[in-house]
């Protein structure tokens, strides 16, 4: 958005010289919608990154895979040519065991790394979502799947404006879900005892707060975000174990949004989402896509920290 | 001329001011120490030195040099090396390695000369070996040398961080709390270090301390910091007598709401 | 039990330790040398793959081993490189040798231009601000088609060396004997950065930012010039790679080879240059080891076992495996066995413990 301005109300009003002005909005209007549904997925998993950062100051590559992950489990339970459950008992399902599945991944790989440097859990999560990939590649194959999901395919009109029922429930659902997280972290005692767990391990340890615990409880939480953002991937379209990938684009997102930041993981996501469609629509193909990656650059040259960011310093 | 000057140095960080208007010299071949209790601004004053902190006003002068124009890293070029309070080695490297590194300054051979190891470098190398024995030996690593950080004790890696700032061949040694930490023998070595710092390598000593006992049996000078400000300046036991600095350490009546 | 005992300082700067130890090496590099005689072709190119990987390897191991800076996008360098050396011997008619130079060069300088605005990026921003650019390479590659070929992409000009035709193909031997003087090169010269002021200040870095400074290291120009050095021989390894594919597009550089360099060098042992070639051999061994137990269960069982992605799953959860119970890889496990065997019975049960640390955040700088 920040970069494509000048071109895109460049482009936008040829657009409307060719079509007339009310169409012109419409699209608009469209485009904008369609990439703030997609703007929520990413923003959604960028999420379960701030939140595990915030919390655990653990950097999860692994997390848009984990997305991909739960929307298979949603679909291996939802859809008729497999458990064929109902449609609320499949995602109740999904959540509940990506909420167990990450609290697992966090009992068993990561609390090992516990204490070691950054990047070392980075390359632990890139490799535990490929591992990912490749067992989810094994279990439902590598071919698209769509989920069946009662919001698919339904759509809204307003007037002239027809939008997926799908999009507006991904909107609805990350609002809501951001919020409570953001109340989450600022009021209960939770919360704020995991922000104090990531200032200072130690710390926090002697005042008596359960830091391995909450790293738990943390991780869990990001599984079920993860499931969260997967069925509503999935029901927009369809997924295969490359969706996973999406983690990278969502990655950006957080570090745009500045990471640890929940409202800025959101921003970051909305802000990738509405970059793209704008990007295809009015940008040589073959620029198109470079454009969040060089927003990101961007960001990181003229705000290392993002654009919601607290600023610290380290003490000597 | 004195060594170091500190010249009216006021640093704030947002709204908190942590030094204000701090002044005074130290003389060549004074071991001076800094007390006060915590949060008096006794590491930001060191902090200032090593340009680690910008002060918003004052000034700094090291042997008739501004400080104040140099990058952080060309401080050691002037001759002034520092330990850090909570021990800042190299943890992964040897004992060795650690005080080489404190031979940066020292270095002249160019990187392409580096990367082929021309004869030039090797030379070099043996003479920064040779100098690096000799810290060693004035310490007593001897039995460490090879040994890697992560695996020392407390104690012995204090020892290794004086040292490895006694490898920049210092013209001022700046000591974040030497002894904190330290047993009571250790702390007795200490004491005898400091001296011999000055006394057989020639730096000049600035010291950052809360051991008393440690202070008054080592320092010419002391000067008392109380929430940024100087408060009393002269011999150990002026200062410890002094009434302002009773009253920052223990409170009085009127303090004490 | 071996002791040293040392008489001179030079006996700690030398670039081996003991007579011994050169012996060791002296032996393997001369077996090295032999294998083009006792190989046949296809194993001879594993070999160079082998071998080019490790130079690849050695560029990241000194960038993010040695100097602690993590990159998430090395293959945008190997690109560079590889496209740097073509362009130069195809359009300036540059003969190998100086082109091949002139890539490493160029690299290095790519290198450090990519370093000076990331410098202020510390630990994930630095990862990530790698990995976008990995990720826009492939895309740069397509739009600076006139040069790259795009999609279509180069075929790897002839190397005419002395005379000789050194070709992957068609003198797999002289091209294997090629990449190996290029290792050996590599390995020397980084051997004795190690053994200088700047390799120290590398590590010093590495390990604590605000104590280099303290100690007259400046901090920024060190991770600049670690940035150049491990590009320059990113891209020579790149340029080598070019002529062992023969031909290449935008898709061989690919994020996945960025992570999978990262990933090698972690199994290997980070923070040694024995550990690069650790890395490159488990990169060579497991397609050959898995093409192997392939054949053996279709004998078995009969039919044909195919796994897709079966080469990554295996690759990562080896490298789950270290980090877990052997964060200093490969090259760490058989030093502790040197030592276990050379104190032996003398060594103590958790003489190699890990310590136990609490995180201070990480956040803050």
């Amino acid at each position: 958005m920040l970069t494509t301005r000048p071109g895109a109300q460049d482009s936008s009003g040829r657009a409307q010289g060719r079509c007339d002005g009310e169409t012109g909005i419409v699209e608009t209007l469209q485009l904008i919608v369609s990439g703030l549904a997609n703007g929520c997925v990413y923003g959604l998993i960028a999420l379960g990154f701030a939140l595990i950062y915030k919390a655990a100051e653990q950097v999860n590559f692994a997390q848009g895979d984990l997305m991909m992950f739960g929307a298979f489990v949603a679909l291996g339970l939802a859809n008729e040519s497999h458990l064929g459950l109902p449609f609320w008992v499949a995602c109740i399902g999904a959540i509940a065991a990506m909420a167990v599945f990450g609290w697992l991944l966090e009992r068993t790989v990561l609390r090992q790394v516990f204490g070691q440097p950054q990047i070392a859990v980075v390359i632990l999560t890139i490799a535990l979502g490929f591992l990912l990939r490749f067992i989810a590649g094994i279990i439902w194959g590598h071919d698209p799947l769509a989920l069946e999901s009662p919001i698919a395919g339904v759509n809204q009109r307003f007037g002239d404006l027809v939008l997926g029922l799908d999009e507006l429930a991904v909107i609805a659902v990350t609002l809501v879900l951001t919020a409570f997280l953001f109340g989450f972290f600022s009021r209960t005692r939770l919360g704020i005892a995991m922000q104090a767990s990531s200032q200072n391990q130690l710390a926090a340890y002697y005042m008596g707060i359960p830091v391995k615990r909450i790293h738990g409880l943390t991780w869990a939480l990001a599984g079920a975000i993860a499931a969260v953002a997967g069925i509503l991937f999935a029901s927009k379209g369809s997924i295969d174990p490359n969706t996973g990938l999406l983690g990278i684009k969502a990655f950006a997102a957080a570090v745009i949004g500045g990471f640890g930041s929940l409202p800025g993981a959101l921003a970051g996501g909305l802000i990738v989402g509405l970059i793209e469609p704008f990007a295809a629509r009015y940008v040589a193909s073959g620029y198109s896509q470079i454009a969040p990656y060089a927003v990101l650059i961007l960001v990181l040259l003229f705000r290392p920290r993002g654009l919601f960011a607290q600023a610290h310093a380290k003490k000597v | 001329m004195s060594l170091l000057e500190v010249d009216g140095v006021t640093v704030r960080f947002g709204g908190v001011t942590a030094l204000e208007r701090v002044s005074f010299a130290v003389e060549p071949g004074e071991i001076f120490a800094i007390v006060g209790p915590n949060g008096a601004g006794k590491s930001t004053l060191f902090n200032v030195i090593s340009r680690i902190h910008e002060p918003e006003e004052g000034d700094l002068r090291f042997a008739g040099e501004n400080l104040l124009r140099l990058a952080p890293s060309e401080v050691a070029g002037l001759g002034i090396a520092r330990t850090f309070q909570n021990i800042e080695l190299f943890e992964h490297s040897s004992v060795l390695q650690n005080l080489l590194v404190g031979r940066h300054r020292h270095r002249r051979a160019s990187i392409p000369a580096q990367v082929f190891f021309a004869p030039a470098v090797r030379r070099e190398e043996v003479a920064h070996r040779a100098a690096v024995e000799q810290v060693i030996d004035f310490l007593d690593l001897q039995p460490y040398r090879d040994r890697t950080i992560a695996g020392l004790p407390y104690g012995l890696r204090k020892v290794v961080e004086v040292g490895r700032a006694l490898a920049i061949e210092p013209r001022m040694l700046l000591l974040d709390e030497p002894a904190s930490g330290l047993s009571a023998e250790e702390s007795g070595d200490l004491q005898f270090r400091i001296k011999d710092i000055r006394d057989r390598m020639g730096a000049t000593v600035l010291m950052v301390e809360h051991d008393m006992r440690l202070v008054s049996a080592v320092s010419d000078r002391v000067l008392a910091l109380a929430d940024g400000r100087v408060i009393a300046i002269g011999t150990p036991a002026a200062v410890q007598s002094h009434p302002k600095v009773i009253e920052a350490y223990l409170g009085t009546e009127a303090a004490v709401p | 039990m071996r002791t040293a005992l040392k008489t001179s300082y030079v006996q700690d700067i030398r670039l081996f330790p003991d007579v011994r130890r050169a012996l060791r090496y002296a032996v393997l590099l001369a077996l090295a040398a032999a294998l083009p005689l006792l190989l046949d072709d296809f194993l001879l190119g594993e070999a160079t793959n082998v071998l080019i990987w490790a130079i690849a390897g050695m560029g990241l191991m000194l960038l993010t081993g040695h100097a602690g800076q993590a990159s998430l996008g090395h293959a945008a360098f190997l690109a560079v490189g590889c496209y740097a050396n073509a362009i130069l011997m195809e359009r300036a008619g540059l003969p190998f040798a100086a082109s091949f130079l002139a890539a490493g060069v160029i690299t290095g300088l790519v290198g450090v231009l990519v370093a000076v605005p990331a410098l202020r990026l510390h630990g994930i921003y630095l990862a990530i601000a790698t990995l976008a650019l990995s990720i826009l390479t492939e895309d740069i590659i397509v739009l600076a088609e006139p040069w790259t070929g795009g999609v279509i992409g180069l075929v790897a000009p002839d190397i005419t060396i002395a005379g000789a035709e050194v070709d992957r193909y068609g003198s797999p031997g002289l091209f294997y004997w090629l990449c190996l003087a290029v290792a050996l090169i590599v390995t020397l010269g980084y051997r004795n950065v190690l053994r200088t002021p700047l390799g120290r200040a590398f590590v010093a870095i590495r390990d604590s930012e605000i104590s280099a400074q303290a100690m007259g290291i400046n901090v920024a120009m060190t991770k600049a010039l670690a940035f150049g050095l491990s590009c320059m021989v990113t891209g020579w390894a790149g340029a080598l790679m070019g002529h062992f594919f023969y031909t290449f597009n935008h898709e061989v550089f690919t994020v996945i080879i960025s992570i999978q360099l990262l990933v090698m060098i972690v199994i290997g042992g980070l923070g040694s240059i024995q550990g690069a070639y650790w890395g490159a051999l488990v990169v060579g061994v497991i397609p050959q080891a898995i093409n192997i137990a392939r054949d053996g269960a279709q004998a078995a069982f009969g039919g044909s076992v195919l796994i897709p992605g079966i080469e990554t799953g295996i690759f990562m959860t080896l490298l789950i495996v270290f980090i877990l119970f052997e964060p200093r890889g490969i090259h760490g496990r058989i030093e502790k066995w040197r030592i276990y065997v050379e104190l032996f019975p003398l060594c103590r049960r958790d003489m190699f413990r890990r310590q136990k640390s609490f995180l201070k955040t990480e956040r803050m700088r």
